[in-house]
């Protein structure tokens, strides 16, 4: 990485012919793109840049100007105020805008709702961010679309072979298949507040179930979000102090909440949890989760291997993750692959939670 | 194996026991009869693959996968059966080529025919067809550590739930039948007769005791009751008898059916030939003085039995109760009558390994209280006494736990003056609440005074008492790890816990050195600040066998929790 980052000043006599690395650059703020003067996800306040998608690690308040799609400012508004920049400007999915010489283009990237992945194009050189991505099937955001590319630049949340994400209706089944079996008790599950949710509750109504949902106040404002999307989820209610234990029925909240002095007013709550981290049990059990659930807003490593191919990309970039097994693999396949070391990104979403450290006990 | 591995992942996070009646329950009616007899087999402990090992799983995996993907998946998640479960690759083949799942029932049955050397293509062939709950199931079922908090007794509990049996009935039949078990499942659900013992030395459910309460002693007479002393040993049944061919079984039983008797062969040599079925506590018996519980375990700890081991720690068995003799079934006859015929039969077998538990005389109830308290003036080895059996004189031996017959006074516990720690959440109800409690006491460290950590313990509080230390845990926390919280512990500020327990052992897995028997919170001492707690100085000393009592508690706020 080191040759990468020697510093080539910008200009266009390296337009044509540029290397990669002249391109997007990574700095302690994100990657930047000298010739656009302009951040893509910074982690810190700047004055130019360029959004993938609304969740906190990737979409920070203060910037001076931000470019993303409409949801996804529409996200940030809800999450951060109307002024949670200088100014803004949105940019629909297969539009493109010019800063300098380089052409950024955003296309569906299949996370959450407005999530993009931002093709970088100078001349001949192509560069897709990917932000973060699924190909699997999501009823509440626009499908992933492969964009051929030069380097494909990667999340690797999920960069190991031992995740392979089930069938999403076998995982729904479960958790309808406990309400059935245990119908005196609440199911409290816990979802990241934006997308996890809310592709929850429609894929809870894909598979037929029809009574309301309840959710945690801190989840209001963005299902609300989606819903003025036109994403139908059925009746969602927050939960009032009228409600009582709200035996057998379906509560949803954030991650943080499951265990929180907030669930024991419910009906002997049975504790589900939706990611892709509950693939591990170990995972599930230091959350003391009991019915895991995983479902995840990230592509899996069969889908991170497939995508790379796809976009036809001779060099991978990984972001943040699992990178070492993702690297490795892109090694064998003759692909040159390098982990950026990127800090502060997976803090929200399915950042991987902390873990019980050997606290020394005993 | 599909239903099974959802049964047996679903069980896995469950922590609520009534809920993994449920679970199990509704797997057994919706099953067919092969399929969950074997299920049953797996979940009792009554399955053995011998030629499964990790080794050969480690290798399986190994010729399929990418050396440091596998290893860097292994380092992620730590465990064997699971990684594997989950990083085995979707053989390429054709669409309309899925092969077919084996159920449990062809699992079992191939495994106990098949060649060691035709396992390997065998198990890869099986892994082929699983999902990854399928495959970490069928890895964990063979290499035998299934490890998901479902005892054999639950398992019963859940046969019998299936009709109208009580579960002492399904245990009463269960060593006379075998896996699948469709005689079992034919009677439990009211459709067949009851299975017949063919088993010359089955297990019978043993007849256990409740914890006696202060006011107890107001309404029982003590007339009615003679007493035993409660050895601090293994509870066991000890039977032996000829089977049709005239051939002698001797079997070791442990109080929940297990058979034990493979870890104590020089025992169960001793009483082949009684001809009956003697329930009795497991002891060391050197000298003809009896061992304190540290010295069995000692001998427990040892996973082969060796000569050496059998010569140092002698096994023996102190009889208290007869439940099968001269062809008949005893546990309908009085305790005196039992009592006075197993008498004659340890005295006619005549062997060292078998002696009878002798009765504490006493007339009033405070004799017999003098004598729990001092049984070394009664002659008895007092250190491996851990308190008095309360029995009714004229009572059957019943299966279970019945009330009004039997009743347990344990000694009073050590107790300890500890400071909280470390915190940790619960499960299930307790999830949201603070309730796993590590406890330390001060030691001199080389910058002064230090606490060092002795155990570790989760209940012996009401209800009211978890929300106020739950609350303290919460207002007082100094750092955090995962789900456990790091508490002040200062000198002169913490919370300091009255932990009653059984016990002290030595121990090289602790930092203390030392293991605690069956520790619990018997108080809150919010008067207390921590300076005043107990040194590990003392806690040294009852390890190394002084059988003082740290602080005795008082006989009123003695509280006993099982």
């Amino acid at each position: 990485m080191r040759a990468y980052r020697a510093s080539i000043p910008a200009g266009k006599a390296y337009l044509w012919g540029m290397r990669p690395t002249d391109l997007l650059k990574v700095l302690p703020e994100g990657l930047y793109c000298p010739s656009a003067d302009v951040f893509i996800d910074p982690v810190r306040p700047v004055a130019r840049a360029l959004i993938t998608h609304g969740h906190s690690d990737h979409a920070r308040a203060g910037h001076g100007a931000v470019l993303a799609t409409p949801e996804t400012l529409a996200i940030m508004s809800v999450r951060y105020g109307a002024n949670f920049a200088g100014s803004t400007q949105a940019v629909g999915y297969g539009e493109s805008v010019t800063l300098g010489d380089t052409k950024f283009r955003f296309v569906p990237a299949g996370h959450v709702l407005g999530s993009a992945q931002i093709l970088v194009e100078a001349g001949p050189l192509r560069i897709v961010v990917s932000g973060d991505y699924k190909r699997a099937a999501d009823p509440t955001c626009a499908a992933f679309e492969v964009v051929p590319c030069d380097v494909f630049v990667t999340e690797a949340t999920f960069g190991l072979p031992v995740f392979r994400h089930p069938p999403l209706s076998d995982e729904v089944q479960k958790l309808l298949h406990s309400l059935a079996q245990f119908p005196q008790q609440t199911h409290l599950i816990g979802a990241y507040a934006l997308g996890k949710a809310q592709r929850l509750m429609a894929l809870i109504r894909q598979a037929g179930y029809e009574k309301p949902i309840y959710i945690h106040g801190a989840l209001e404002n963005l299902t609300r979000l989606y819903q003025a999307h036109g994403i139908d989820l059925g009746e969602i209610r927050k939960i009032s102090p009228g409600d009582g234990a709200l035996a057998g029925e379906i509560v949803i909240c954030p991650p943080s909440a499951i265990q929180d002095r907030w669930t024991r007013r419910f009906a002997d709550p049975i504790t589900a949890f939706a990611s892709g981290w509950m693939r591990i049990r170990a995972r599930a059990r230091q959350r003391g989760v009991e019915l895991p659930l995983v479902v995840s807003d990230h592509a899996d490593w069969d889908d991170l291997c497939r995508t790379i191919q796809e976009t036809g990309a001779h060099e991978i970039w990984v972001t943040h993750g699992a990178e070492d097994a993702l690297v490795h693999w892109c090694h064998v396949q003759g692909l040159r692959a390098q982990p950026l070391h990127m800090v502060g990104y997976g803090d929200e979403g399915e950042a991987e939670p902390p873990l019980a450290q050997e606290s020394g006990l005993l | 194996m599909n239903r099974f591995a959802t049964l047996i992942d679903r069980l896995a996070y469950e922590p609520r026991r009534n809920a993994k009646l449920i679970l199990l329950r509704d797997y057994f009616a919706s099953t067919h009869d092969t399929e969950r007899g074997y299920a049953l087999a797996a979940l009792t402990g009554s399955l053995s693959f011998k030629n499964a090992k990790p080794a050969l799983i480690r290798t399986l995996v190994s010729a399929r996968t990418d050396p440091v993907l596998f290893g860097l998946s292994y380092d992620f998640i730590g465990d064997l059966s699971e990684t594997a479960a989950l990083i085995w690759p979707a053989a390429a083949r054709p669409h309309d080529d899925v092969p077919e799942h084996p159920s449990l029932s062809t699992v079992v049955e191939t495994l106990a025919t098949l060649g060691k050397a035709e396992l390997p293509n065998r198990l890869a062939a099986w892994l082929d067809a699983l999902d990854e709950t399928g495959r970490w199931a069928l890895l964990k079922l063979i290499t035998g550590g299934l490890r998901i908090g479902v005892s054999a007794r639950l398992a019963k509990t859940a046969i019998a739930a299936l009709g109208p049996h009580a579960p002492d009935a399904i245990e009463d039949v269960w060593h006379g039948v075998s896996p699948p078990y469709r005689e079992l499942f034919a009677w439990a659900e009211g459709r067949g007769p009851r299975p017949e013992h063919s088993d010359p030395a089955p297990f019978r459910p043993v007849m256990l005791a409740h914890a006696i309460e202060d006011s107890d002693f107001d309404t029982l007479d003590a007339k009615d009751f003679v007493a035993e002393w409660k050895w601090d040993g293994i509870r066991v049944q000890a039977v032996s008898a000829a089977d049709e061919d005239g051939r002698i079984v001797t079997r070791l039983y442990s109080r929940t059916g297990d058979d034990i008797s493979n870890a104590f062969p020089d025992l169960a040599e001793a009483l082949a030939g009684i001809n009956a079925a003697i329930d009795g506590e497991l002891l060391i018996i050197r000298d003809g003085a009896v061992q304190d519980f540290n010295t069995l375990q000692k001998r427990l700890n040892r996973t082969a039995v060796t000569a050496k081991m059998v010569q140092d720690f002698p096994a023996a068995i102190r009889a208290y109760d007869l439940l099968f003799a001269d062809g008949r079934d005893w546990r309908e006859a009085p305790f005196g009558e039992r009592r006075a015929r197993l008498n004659q039969i340890v005295r006619e077998h005549g062997s060292a390994r078998l002696e009878l538990s002798p009765l504490v005389p006493f007339g009033t109830w405070d004799e017999l209280r003098a004598a729990r308290r001092d049984p070394a003036a009664l002659g008895a080895d007092a250190k491996a006494i851990e308190g008095v059996m309360l029995k009714r004189a004229d009572s059957a031996y019943l299966p279970g736990r019945p009330k009004g017959y039997w009743y347990k006074w344990k000694r009073d516990p050590f107790t300890v003056d500890a400071v909280l720690m470390y915190a940790q959440r619960g499960h299930g109800k307790r999830s949201s609440f603070y309730s796993d409690y590590t406890f330390g006491v001060w030691r001199t460290g080389p910058h002064g005074d230090e606490l060092v950590p002795v155990g570790k313990a989760y209940f012996g509080f009401t209800d009211a008492e978890l929300r106020q230390i739950d609350a303290f845990v919460r207002r007082n926390t100094t750092n955090r790890f995962g789900p456990v919280r790091e508490v002040t512990h200062t000198p002169d500020e913490g919370l300091v816990f009255e932990v009653a327990f059984e016990g002290l052992s030595r121990s090289t897995r602790h930092k203390s050195g030392l293991a605690m028997r069956f520790p619990r919170i018997a108080r809150l001492r919010w008067d207390k600040p921590p300076r005043e707690a107990d040194r590990i100085d003392a806690l040294e000393t009852l390890a190394d066998g002084a059988a003082m009592r740290l602080a005795v508690p008082s006989e009123t706020d003695e509280r006993i929790i099982e």
